[in-house]
């Protein structure tokens, strides 16, 4: 069987869950070989991860020359591995990051990628959701390896024991791609709460908090959730933009999303529109976003909100 | 400095955007407009030929696409850009990111063979494709550092350092001209045309080029050359209406919750 690679998306050697899908999905194509791009004493931890996931292989390559140098030495990395394992397919998580590296990758490999994909099958056909999520497309690469950016929540990762056999691999940096740089850096302050893109369940606020997100945060903690936010919250510097939904935010996929005081613009909806499960509070009945829903509720979100954090704390216990 | 901002001209996200019997995007029934995300790459390109008022800067707005992508180089005229690109042909319909790509990167060159091009700007994303691969895809093909994401940017000489919003940090990055650079709609909101724009805009030079004035061969670009195809575009079924309830006095609540708990959330 031919291999797979897995780019591995991770945070010092701590793997993200969207990596865990990935070779989950990768089973479905071939044999999975993560690729482990990072600070080789880091390894060890994100090689234990993999392996339970099916990782037959894990490629190290030591980032101690190109840190810093963004996507271009990714690229050149992957397309040595591509050269050197001929892979059914190369997969990567679909966030701005992944679908550079996977740009770059196309054009060196002389290869067809497609972004943002919700599922691949094991012939590898591909399933987008497109125009905000009011169509559904499927295709496939016709010519190269194929390279699928694949988006986080696409798939519920499966444990199964791979060999996990470390291989270190000496890719060869031009200069070329040590241009950029990050001058710095600042951490993303970890807020205690899921991380949006990767979260079971979301809970978003927006202009109709009228800038008081205490009840948003207290159901978000109530449920488990993670918190996030329309365009209009974050223009109005409420919530940090990381934190946005939408065309130019975070798409998500949770399997259950909560809107409270967002209308349901066309642009939020590219953001949400393929949450499992759509609930809204919202004081307008007209609102957009109540087209959308399973379940809404017309009301003041201010009464609503808290009223419901206590009664999910009620049956918790 | 020479600057080229590439702009898609895109159908509107407003309207109903639909895909034609042969699995491409309907860009005839649907009105286009210059996508909104490339406003703010024209903005910016703007924005650093007023700051850096001493040197002479020179904005060009290029576009592939069909005749009526003309209109977005033209809306780029009225917000200010300096001249036009327009690259048009028949054999160009079709083509996937890999196509675009080089039909971009082969008019940058042109362009850059009468005057180096400093920088390339693009938006985030296309509204319609909404991949945001073109901007990186660019640069691997013209071998420039690429600098994406924007949404602060700062120059002086020959030096970029750029604020943005990573996956996992907020990072600063530094590069040296040439590069691409892409920017955010963060990144400060895009001008209106002036009517003064609008009349100084039917003057301004649009420059048309087709694949052989760039080199290309028609069996390069295009569907057929493409490297992934669309097997089907199904229209999503509408969501079936959900259950909504009027609060009062706290009933939205208990109704709410009862759900939430009927689906296992709680
Ligand atoms: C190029 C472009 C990109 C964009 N990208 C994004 C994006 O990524 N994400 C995004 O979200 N938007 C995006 N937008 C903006 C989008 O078009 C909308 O403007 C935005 O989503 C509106 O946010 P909102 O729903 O919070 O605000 P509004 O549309 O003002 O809606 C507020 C809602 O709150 C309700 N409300 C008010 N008070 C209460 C209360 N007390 N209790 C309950 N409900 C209340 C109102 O009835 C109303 O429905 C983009 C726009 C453009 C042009
Ligand atoms: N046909 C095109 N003509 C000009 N610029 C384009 C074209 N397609 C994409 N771009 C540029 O590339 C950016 C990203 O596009 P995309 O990768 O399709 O999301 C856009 O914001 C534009 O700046």
């Amino acid at each position: 069987m031919s291999e797979v690679l897995v780019l591995i998306d991770h945070v010092d050697g701590a793997v993200r869950k969207p990596t865990n899908e990935l070779l989950t999905i990768a089973r479905r194509l071939g044999e999975p070989s993560a690729v482990f791009i990072g600070p080789a004493d880091q390894a060890a931890g994100a090689v234990e991860t993999v392996k339970k996931y099916g990782a037959e292989k894990v490629y190290v390559v030591d980032d101690a020359e190109i840190k810093g140098y963004l996507v271009a030495p990714k690229a050149e990395v992957l397309a040595q591995l591509v050269e050197k394992t001929s892979p059914a397919a190369v997969l990567i998580v679909s966030g701005g990051e992944g679908k550079e590296i996977g740009a770059r990758l196309a054009v060196k490999t002389s290869s067809g990628l497609i972004t943002d994909a919700v599922d691949v099958t094991a012939e590898g056909v591909t399933t987008q959701s497109v125009f905000a999520g009011n169509y559904s497309v499927t295709s496939k690469v016709t010519k190269g390896t194929p390279i699928i950016a694949i988006k986080p929540n696409s798939a519920s990762p499966e444990e199964t024991a791979g060999a996990g056999t470390v291989e270190e691999f000496a890719a060869t940096i031009s200069d070329a791609a040590k241009t950029a740089q990050i001058v710095a850096a600042q951490p993303r302050q970890s807020t205690g709460r899921p991380d949006l893109t990767e979260a079971a369940i979301v809970v978003s606020g927006g202009r109709g908090t009228g800038g008081d997100f205490a009840p948003v945060e207290k159901l978000a903690d109530a449920l488990g959730a993670a918190v996030g936010a329309s365009r209009a919250a974050v223009d109005s510097g409420w919530m940090p933009h990381t934190f946005q939904v939408g065309q130019t935010g975070k798409t998500v996929s949770p399997q259950l999303y909560v809107a409270n005081g967002i209308s349901g613009a066309i642009q939020h909806r590219a953001g949400m529109q393929t949450s499992k499960t759509i609930v809204a509070v919202n004081k307008d009945e007209e609102a957009p976003i109540f087209e959308l829903v399973d379940f809404g509720v017309v009301g003041d979100l201010h009464a609503v909100l808290p009223a419901l954090a206590d009664a999910v704390e009620a049956r918790k216990n | 400095m020479n600057i080229v901002v590439c702009v898609k001209h895109v159908p509107d996200a407003t309207a109903d955007r639909k895909f034609e019997s042969d699995n491409t995007v309907d860009r005839e029934g649907v009105d286009g407009l210059l996508s909104e995300l490339d406003e703010y790459a024209v903005e910016q390109a703007l924005q650093l030929r007023e700051k850096r008022s001493d040197e002479e800067i020179s904005v060009t707005a290029l576009t592939v696409g069909p005749a009526k992508a003309a209109d977005a180089v033209r809306k780029a005229l009225q917000m200010g850009a300096d001249k036009g690109v327009h690259v048009s042909d028949d054999a160009i319909a079709g083509s996937d990111y890999l196509g675009t790509s080089l039909v971009l990167a082969k008019a940058i060159e042109k362009i850059g063979s009468e005057q180096k091009v400093d920088l390339v700007v693009f938006g985030m994303a296309s509204t319609d494709a909404s991949g945001g691969v073109v901007p990186a895809m660019v640069a691997e093909r013209l071998g420039l550092p690429q600098v994406t994401l924007a949404s602060v940017i700062e120059s002086q000489g020959d030096q970029v350092r750029i604020k943005r919003d990573g996956d996992t940090a907020t990072e600063v990055i530094g590069a040296t001209l040439p590069i691409v650079l892409s920017v955010t709609d963060q990144s400060g909101e895009a001008r209106y045309p002036s009517f003064k724009g609008i009349m100084a805009a039917k003057k301004k030079p649009v420059e048309s080029y087709s694949l052989s004035d760039l080199g290309v061969e028609a069996s390069e670009v295009g569907a057929e050359a493409a490297y992934s195809a669309v097997e089907e575009a199904t229209a999503r079924p509408p969501r079936t209406a959900g259950e909504i309830v009027t609060d009062e006095d706290g009933s939205g609540a208990t109704a709410l919750a009862e759900f939430l708990a009927s689906k296992k959330f709680i």
